[in-house]
């Protein structure tokens, strides 16, 4: 297309590019330069490593063996109810960690049903803390999310194939070999890819029941050299094979196809004609029902206790519901400005521009939000006292992971938005603002809502940054809550747990629904 | 008078030349096989597509470094003539500016609507227009932008025959006014019919304008084939 340059275009983008290059890499690069050597790693580092790896392994492998079957059953059933739990499947990923946590330790603790059930029968008590605990937290957080990814390609498969296979009189296993098991092989690896990924980065699981030697994930110890030793060339050195393990995911990334945005509609139903028998029938109602069980069960007992305990929580769980609210709003602008940004200035730039602005967005992914925290700290230390710029650092790191997320819904949108209207916009020289105010902004009303929904419910619950630099009266709410956690006081925990969720997906919903209103299609 | 001087397009293997000249005023029907670069065509006029070599000279200016939105033509699509979020009045006036309409812009705006029999739906958007009133709504704007040079891309042919006949008839009394240029293209010899002169696009080249009586009556080879005569 000859397109005149937008001067416009190219100084956010660029602007942006270079915010989201210092964040990632310039912070990365900062601590590095403090970083002293391998002979700072002892042996618990190399334990951090290996668990990280085999934690992230384990736990996407039974993440991705246990959706198979759920998925299954939910592509060839239709069922009262069905759109619900499909929804609640999309849950987990605005859920904050610290909240599945707290349900896990309702149903699993020391004190949970489980254990109760348990010792009542004189059977040995299962503990929620350590290896264990980490893998059921991330399976409980990450199941949901490979069984819709797993679903998406179920329901891709053409009806036509299912008819023929069905004229054919194929029987649920010549089924699974010639449709289900190649479906399979394309999609389970890019899932598994997923979630390795989201395990392998993970902080806020390790941080509440993980810990100790043989359960403790390289977050885990980027935190701990930075909190508790102040062991600044530790936590770089840390942070580097953090980045390392997460560039090597995204290079693989380039070989398996990666599943497509979670936005798709999962309305449909596969019409298929060999699976009426009643054995079927009972093993898929079996899958859908144990799966809601274990998802649905935790988060109604801790929510369902939160209730009484949401009248009477103390003043400092409120201030962080305040300075929380605060923080996901601020950050939820910057994200969307940023990924906006990026976007069109990699729309305007050709096939090369997308791969770099998009690369460029996709980089937060493989930059731990920790090590971003580290390196800021190391950044601001010079000039100022970083815990004074403690929310605003949460602020610009949250933002900066949400930009992945949002780039991944905005470019698709843009990308057909200028397929689609390009031309016209072109004839009638809008460029500029004029572009933006007119055919950018109103045309992607929808997902630029949904990313603003995202991105706000994500920084609401993150559990992350904010623990390096927290200190009396800077609470978040997640950080409240994890400290009436630490202190054991579980009912106002679960109180906190209920107002953060209810603001989490309250985020969501408004922002989501905002850009849904009156938007014409 | 706009003149193709030397115009090369290449992508790949395929090529489009074109060399010659339209008179101002004339009404022209781009004719030729799918696939040999009538839109091409109209796509280098318009800038949508830059040409690897030669020059576009309008009115006597050079507009080929141009950007599609500052030279002085109106395009029809054939599709996506209106945004679906703006509602018809400001669909319309977009064709004059972006910013805020004056209170001249506006009543220019309405007056065109009259004319195109659509004052009563300024407010509606496009969504609730039939196909027949969204093409009525796009040649109102190429009305109220009076650019010299028209280019109608398969604008009409989703319509019906009736509703054709009215697009037409529309069409010649916005070109009474303005005086415009027009390039339709079409693959329709009945539209073509309609219009004085032709040029056909085949074989890698767009042949110079000829007058469409005699050509329609004595079709040389590669149109005979194309028309299946």
């Amino acid at each position: 297309m000859a397109r005149r340059a937008v001067p416009l275009r190219a100084v956010f983008g660029a602007a942006s590019a270079a915010l989201m290059l210092t964040l990632t890499l310039g912070t990365l690069i900062a601590v590095a330069m403090r970083a002293e050597g391998v002979s700072g790693f002892g042996p618990g580092d190399w334990g951090a490593i290996r668990f990280t790896i085999t934690q992230a392994l384990i736990s996407a492998a039974l993440s991705v063996l246990g959706a198979i079957p759920v998925a299954r059953a939910l592509a060839r059933r239709r069922f009262a109810g069905r759109g619900f739990v499909i929804a609640l499947l999309g849950a987990p990923f605005i859920l904050p960690v610290i909240v599945a946590v707290l349900g896990l330790v309702a149903a699993f603790g020391q004190n949970g049903i489980i254990n109760s059930a348990l010792q009542a029968l004189g059977l040995p008590t299962v503990s929620l803390y350590g290896f264990h605990g980490v893998i059921l937290a991330h399976v409980f957080y990450n199941l949901p999310l490979a069984t819709r990814l797993i679903l998406q390609g179920w329901l891709a498969v053409p009806g036509e194939k299912m008819r023929l296979a069905g004229s054919l009189n194929f029987a649920p296993r010549d089924i699974q070999r010639h449709i289900e098991w190649p479906m399979l092989r394309e999609t389970a690896p890019g899932a598994f890819l997923v979630i390795f990924l989201l395990c392998l980065t993970s902080f806020a699981v390790a941080l509440a029941v993980g810990g100790g030697p043989r359960a403790t994930t390289v977050e885990l110890a980027i935190y701990q050299a930075f909190r508790f030793d102040f062991d600044l060339g530790k936590a770089a050195l840390l942070a580097l094979v953090q980045f390392g393990l997460c560039a090597c995911v995204g290079l693989v990334a380039f070989w398996i196809a990666l599943p497509q945005t979670a936005m798709a509609g999962l309305d449909g139903v596969q019409r298929r004609w060999d699976a009426d028998g009643l054995a079927l029938r009972i093993q898929d109602c079996a899958a859908i029902g144990l799966a809601c069980l274990f998802l649905i069960g935790p988060m109604t007992l801790v929510l369902w206790g939160g209730v009484p305990a949401l009248i009477d929580l103390p003043g400092t769980v409120w201030r962080a519901a305040g300075t929380s609210i605060a923080i996901a709003l601020v950050s939820m602008a910057l994200t969307l400005c940023l990924s906006l940004s990026l976007v069109m200035w990699a729309e305007g730039g050709g096939r090369a521009g997308r791969a770099l602005g998009e690369g460029i967005g996709a980089l937060a992914l493989a930059a731990s939000p920790l090590v971003m925290g580290t390196g800021l700290f190391i950044l601001i230390f010079p000039f100022a006292n970083p815990q004074d710029l403690a929310l605003s650092v949460t602020i610009a790191v949250n933002a900066a992971v949400s930009v992945p997320f949002a780039v991944r819904v905005l470019a698709p949108a843009l990308r057909e938005l200028e397929a689609s209207y390009g031309a016209l916009a072109d004839s009638l020289a809008l460029s500029g603002w004029a572009r933006l105010r007119w055919l950018i902004l109103p045309r992607l009303r929808r997902p630029l809502g949904f990313a603003a929904g995202l991105s706000a419910a994500l920084s609401m619950g993150d559990l992350g940054v904010i623990t390096l630099f927290s200190q009396q009266g800077n609470e978040t709410l997640p950080l409240a809550m994890y400290q009436l956690m630490g202190a054991y006081r579980l009912d106002q925990a679960a109180g906190a747990a209920l107002l953060l969720v209810l603001l989490s997906f309250g985020l969501f919903w408004a922002f989501d629904r905002g850009g849904r209103v009156n938007a014409d299609t | 008078m706009l003149t193709l001087e030397r115009l090369r397009f290449t992508r790949g293997d395929y090529t489009l030349n074109a060399d010659w000249s339209l008179p101002r005023g004339s009404r022209c029907a781009v004719l030729g096989p799918s696939g040999g670069g009538k839109s091409t065509l109209l796509s280098l006029i318009a800038g949508f597509e830059p040409p690897a070599a030669g020059r576009i000279w309008l009115a006597g200016v050079d507009i080929t470094g141009q950007s599609p939105g500052a030279r002085p033509i109106s395009t029809v699509f054939q599709e996506t003539n209106l945004f679906p979020h703006l509602s018809v009045s400001q669909n319309v006036g977009l064709g004059l500016t972006p910013a805020r309409l004056s209170a001249a812009q506006a009543d220019a705006v309405t007056d065109v609507l009259r004319a195109v029999e659509l004052a009563a739906f300024a407010d509606r958007k496009p969504g609730a227009l039939s196909g027949g009133q969204r093409a009525r709504v796009a040649l109102a704007r190429v009305l109220l932008r009076e650019r010299p040079l028209l280019l109608l891309d398969e604008a009409f042919s989703a319509l019906g025959p009736a509703l054709k006949n009215e697009m037409f008839a529309l069409l010649e009394s916005i070109l009474s006014q303005t005086g415009a240029t027009v390039l339709m293209v079409t693959h329709d010899p009945e539209e073509a019919a309609l219009m004085d002169q032709i040029i056909v696009v085949e074989g890698g080249k767009a042949h110079a304008p000829q007058p469409a009586g005699p050509i329609l009556a004595d079709p040389p080879p590669a149109l005979a084939a194309y028309l299946g005569r």
